[in-house]
């Protein structure tokens, strides 16, 4: 399913000799540890069993789905895939296209945002640094609840509410970005380079493009990834300023459609075939780029 | 000052360089947190006033209120059922998720554990999926018509509770959150693991200590500031718990609209239309969450402190 040593293997430290449980030299022949392995090999069965369930319940149709024994696959897969998609003119797909959009874009503003303050904040020595840091820091404790509301409020006042500006500018500033991107600045860009660029009458900004950018990218790709992630399960803030269903992320979307199928239960092999198509895009993305996702960079973040 | 060497006039430019990249975010800063933190302070001291019909451009004015939205929100039996709720929840997630994730990291970093990657990736993947469809999918589980665990009950002739009502609903929705949150959590400690210099295990397993004496002595107090700070972001996040409950809503009658003080929070602003009392309910969800999460931080660091002086 994925090669050894993917996730979380330290990519960029030299790992011979430091990492625990390998061996060295010929390996000698061993048992296998039978209850760990069974213990994690619950724990993954655990954590597989929705995603296992809805694969084989969109398969049902809409009688199958309370009829027949759940885990056995039924004969309506192609026509729960058609239904959704005629559903609403295909609103279902609108609903994906918003998600992409502003999952996307912004995650992709909010790396670019991300990089510059914690390039900003790891480099230089400038005055109010903690403090600008330590402002910015206090916004990931903030609840978004206690945002969301006034938030909804301010933008309705500037008219901007139920339009895509409303669900993405909140979104775009992530403190937990900006700390992640300062803290792999300051251990990636080696200070003598930035110099270096500096005595070769570089500018500041031409620095941090052509010189500092490049060695970011690794930290960035993970900030990039938890903020894409965020927006794309974010509920809350489109369930506020929405009231338009054309412009629902997928989340708001398919829990409308539960809300009505539980009047309609007709709506459930809509909702369940919708649920797995939308876990397909976010698990793929998982797949194909885990072995770019330093995700060390997290608890490395903890230590010091 | 005036000198025109080439090292003054760059280090104008390395002066005022990092005060223009933190432009944008100093910008995003003030007004989509700042500002709502200062109108929602204001919105939790004010009360709108209405006279005579209600009609008419200056009949609802916005007046004074001190600290009057406060004693209503914390004299508000709903809010404190909705807070005891979610402690209750809490009291479940948090040690099931943050104890499951610790022992499936220790067992990844055990010695001759086989199918490694494909668990570790498969307890993972939970994190991909949107709270609002986790929800959803574990709320079909739920779902006696449907769900292959009632279907095995059945043909066992054994009892069908209801998972969504009374007790077992604190269950389910625990289950949706550890079901959710052990793989992310679980990655955080596992990398934190691996950071272990591998000469500590190996003098200990000199010194004869068996692979568990290695989880508990060893492998635990290293990795406990990742502890902390899993524990830390699970507060926070059990606190705030909103779209889980929302979701299953639909699903059951038990699960009412202000089931979590969040969801008050929702409906005070938009079902009531009530938004000075949602903002006063919403800034003390704030302070509590500061209150009990920064406790809990300060806490810890005087725990680990105090375990690193011995």
């Amino acid at each position: 399913m994925s090669s050894p040593g993917s996730l979380a293997v330290r990519k960029t430290r030299p790992a011979a000799g430091t990492t625990p449980g390998t061996a060295q030299g010929p390996p000698p022949p061993r048992r296998i540890a039978v209850l760990p392995t069974a213990v994690l090999a619950l724990g993954a069965l655990y954590c597989l069993l929705p995603v296992l369930w809805v694969v084989i319940a969109s398969t049902k149709s809409g009688r199958e789905l309370f009829s027949t024994f759940t885990f056995w696959p039924g004969s309506g897969f192609a026509d729960n895939l058609t239904d959704l998609s005629a559903y609403r003119d295909g609103i279902y797909w609108q609903w994906m296209g918003n998600s992409a959009l502003y999952a996307g874009l912004g995650a992709l503003l909010s790396t670019a945002v991300s990089a510059v303050s914690g390039y900003a904040l790891a480099i230089y020595r400038f005055r109010g640094r903690e403090t600008v840091f330590n402002i910015l820091m206090a916004g990931v404790l903030m609840p978004p609840v206690i945002l969301a509301v006034p938030q909804y409020l301010l933008l309705a006042k500037a008219d901007l509410t139920d339009s895509y500006a409303s669900v993405l500018m909140p979104l775009i500033l992530s403190p937990y970005g900006v700390y992640l991107a300062r803290i792999y600045a300051a251990s990636a860009v080696p200070g003598d380079v930035v110099e270096a660029g500096r005595m070769d009458g570089a500018s500041e900004w031409r620095i941090f493009t052509r010189i500092a950018l490049p060695m970011m990218v690794p930290g960035l790709v993970t900030v990039f990834l938890c903020q894409f992630v965020a927006v794309w399960n974010n509920f809350l803030l489109p369930y506020i300023m929405l009231s338009d269903d054309e412009k629902f992320p997928i989340t708001l979307g398919l829990f409308t459609l539960l809300e009505q199928g539980s009047n309609t239960p007709a709506l459930y092999t809509l909702v369940i075939t919708g649920a797995l198509l939308a876990v397909v895009p976010l698990i793929a993305l998982f797949l194909v780029i885990q072995r770019f996702w330093s995700l060390d960079l997290l608890s490395g973040a903890v230590k010091s | 000052m005036t000198s025109a060497r080439p090292r003054r006039r760059t280090s104008h430019g390395v002066r005022s360089a990092p005060y223009a990249f933190l432009l944008p975010a100093t910008l995003l800063f003030a007004l989509f947190f700042a500002l709502p933190i200062g109108y929602a302070l204001w919105l939790s001291l004010h009360k709108v006033e209405v006279e005579g019909l209600g009609l008419g451009k200056d009949a609802r004015r916005e007046v004074w209120a001190g600290i009057g939205n406060y004693t209503d929100a914390l004299t508000d039996s709903e809010l404190l059922h909705g807070a005891l709720r979610v402690l209750g929840y809490g009291a479940i997630v948090i040690p099931v998720m943050l104890g499951l994730a610790l022992l499936f990291a220790l067992l990844l970093d055990t010695e001759r554990v086989r199918l490694t990657p494909f668990t570790r990736l498969a307890i993972f993947l939970p994190y991909a999926v949107p709270g609002v469809i986790a929800a959803l999918l574990w709320g079909f589980l739920y779902l006696q018509d449907v769900s292959p665990f009632f279907y095995v009950l059945d043909k066992l002739g054994l009892p069908q509770p209801d998972l969504l009502d009374g007790g077992p609903l604190y269950l389910a929705l625990s289950n949706i959150a550890v079901w959710g949150g052990t793989g992310f959590n679980m990655i955080v400690i596992y990398t934190s693991l691996r950071a272990i210099p591998a000469e500590v295990h190996e003098a200990a397993k000199l010194d004869g200590c068996s692979q568990l004496q290695i989880a508990l002595r060893i492998k635990i107090p290293m990795v406990a500031p990742s502890l902390v700070l899993t524990f830390f972001f699970s507060i926070i996040a059990t606190l705030q718990v909103f779209s889980e409950p929302t979701t299953l809503k639909p699903l059951t009658n038990s699960v009412s609209t202000t089931w979590s003080p969040l969801m008050k929070v929702y409906q005070d602003a938009f079902g009531k239309g009530d938004i000075n009392s949602a903002a006063a309910t919403a800034v003390i969800i704030a302070v509590a969450t500061l209150v009990l999460s920064f406790g809990f931080l300060r806490a810890a660091n005087s725990r680990t402190k105090k375990e690193a002086t011995r």
